[in-house]
């Protein structure tokens, strides 16, 4: 076994069997997520040694989890006093056998619905609502993503410091406040999942619309959101939201590239070039809101995902059917009458109905004093007044827009259009 | 798991006493005291008298020192507390948010610090 192969599979395994191995192990160890860490880093020192001298194992996950328990149990005869949880973990040794191959039971536990169990904990407890929502996201991202410490913080673009900070934060009170390491009983899992999908959504917009910086989006984050939204889906495949998001961050996510110009520009629905969006993520999409819709129990999730699919089916601007957007949006605007949901409603009935419709429907909304500087009001209002002639306002409603704008590319996006809407007056 | 429960309140939003509303909230606080203690996870509960009878105790330089009033001046005042026994934080959350005057105070869930390991 040369080096160089048992080092790229040390990295898939810590990538992709890490989480659950994680998942279990804290399980094992009463829900002690630092020990858990600590004794999984443990095994992956013992793994960079002991892979390429005998081999990569068969099964690395089932390896690293039995690994990983006797580096825990070292680790508590080391601190002294934790004489049950170290009889606990020894007798779940006992039956890994002696030497440190996949023992069958291992290879059965790998395929069996206990691992699913574990991978559910873990996402419940990391989300849980008693943790404040950047600490549930980066612990999200950190335990269930895979993505180190380093790579959170770039994702998020804050200090590696702040991460860690954070990270030490939600760990020391999911120990300290009796945070349970479990999948929530079933009057409390409607409310919990919804927080769950809602950390996932959060992670994905993150990376789809970067709040600040230079770039219009952060790809690593979207694929980590979408890989989240695909294990929640492979593990509760009866929620229908749960598909909902995943088909609304597939369909979102197939027209990445196509939003950004060759200058880094963003580029709206209008604009872009539908041969770029991509065709497998929007097929897997699809099938995603298929398996929501057949559930039947509409959602938000559901909604906007089927708003998107809308566009995804259409072939142009022109051509798509925006009655039905504007349907759409009228159902989820009864369901979450947000400012912004009504923003969009007032668009597609701009499109559906003629561009004073929408107008009217605008105007009333950029009353609200929570709207005042939301840029998509602004740039939408810049739209409508220059479809229906009113350049001066469009160019009135372009300044107010930039000015509200803290994202670099969407500023200069901004500006350009507004260049070009006073060029015609 | 040991947790206290420290409810707050602004006074001023509570119902007065002899109101209808204000019977209907004291009674509710006797049946909620009822249902904890006959789960068998109350270990303690108590109500305060209003923060302005309170007196604050600091010794400084070993002066003894003593302020009328509650330690911190704020709308939400400490008004009582239970002490519970429960499985994990989401059971003390459970009990929380049944407090009777959850529609307009705020409950604190503190875990307490268990010295036995």
């Amino acid at each position: 076994m040369s080096a160089d192969a048992s080092t790229l599979a040390l990295e898939r395994a810590v990538r992709e069997d890490g989480p659950s191995v994680l998942a279990t192990l804290i399980r094992h160890l009463g829900g002690d997520f630092t020990l858990a860490e600590d004794a999984l880093q443990d095994a992956y020192a013992v793994a960079v040694v002991a892979w390429p001298r005998d081999g990569v194992p068969a099964v690395p996950a089932a390896w690293l989890q039995t690994a990983a328990r006797r580096k825990a149990i070292d680790r508590l005869r080391r601190s002294n006093g934790l004489s049950e949880r170290v009889r606990t973990l020894e007798a779940i040794a006992a039956r890994d056998g002696s030497a440190l191959t996949p023992s069958p039971h291992d290879l059965l536990v790998n395929e069996s619905s206990a691992l699913t169990d574990d991978r559910l904990r873990l996402i419940f407890t990391c989300c849980h609502p008693a943790l404040a929502l950047p600490g549930r996201v980066a612990l999200t991202v950190r335990s269930l993503g895979g993505l180190t410490t380093a790579q959170t913080a770039r994702a998020f673009l804050v200090s590696e410091a702040a991460v860690h900070q954070r990270l030490l934060r939600a760990k020391q009170k999911i120990a300290a406040a009796g945070i349970p390491y479990r999948v929530p009983p079933d009057e409390l899992l409607p409310e919990r999942l919804k927080g769950v999908l809602g950390v996932v959504y959060l992670i994905f917009t993150e990376g789809h619309t970067a709040s600040e910086g230079q770039e219009l989006s952060r790809p690593d984050l979207c694929a980590e959101a979408i890989r989240l939204g695909r294990l929640l889906a492979r593990l509760m495949p009866d929620d229908a939201e749960t598909l909902g998001l995943l088909a609304l961050m597939l369909l979102g996510d197939a027209r990445r590239a196509a939003r950004v110009g060759p200058l880094g520009e963003s580029i709206d629905l209008a604009g872009q070039d539908r041969t770029r969006w991509d065709a497998r993520r929007i097929e897997e999409g699809l099938v995603a809101l298929d398996g929501a819709v057949r559930l039947r129990r509409p959602g938000p999730y559901q909604l906007q995902a089927a708003i998107a699919a809308v566009h995804a089916r259409a072939p142009s601007v022109a051509e798509t059917p925006w009655a039905e957007v504007a349907a759409l949006y009228a159902e989820l605007h009864r369901r979450e009458p947000t400012p912004v949901v009504a923003v969009n409603l007032a668009v597609a009935a701009g499109f559906a109905e003629h561009p004073a419709a929408g107008l009217a429907l605008l105007d009333r909304l950029g009353e609200e004093p929570t709207l005042r500087r939301y840029v998509p009001l602004h740039a939408a209002r810049a739209e409508m007044l220059r479809r229906t002639g009113d350049l001066r306002g469009a160019d009135i409603a372009y300044a107010r827009a930039i000015e509200c704008s803290a994202n670099d590319v969407q500023r200069a996006d901004l500006s350009a259009r507004r260049s070009a809407a006073s060029s015609e007056i | 798991m040991l947790y206290t429960l420290l409810i707050y309140g602004d006074p001023s939003a509570a119902p007065d006493y002899e109101s209808p509303e204000g019977q209907a909230e004291m009674q509710h606080w006797m049946s909620y005291t009822q249902e904890l203690a006959e789960s068998g996870q109350m270990k303690a509960g108590e109500a305060l008298h209003p923060g302005q009878t309170a007196t604050t105790v600091r010794v400084r330089d070993g002066e003894t020192l003593h302020t009328d009033g509650p330690f911190a001046e704020t709308k939400e005042m400490l008004g009582g507390f239970y002490l519970i026994d429960v499985p994990d934080l989401d059971a003390a959350l459970a009990w929380a948010s049944k407090m009777p005057n959850i529609d307009y105070g705020s409950v604190e869930v503190r875990p307490v610090v268990s010295f036995e390991q």
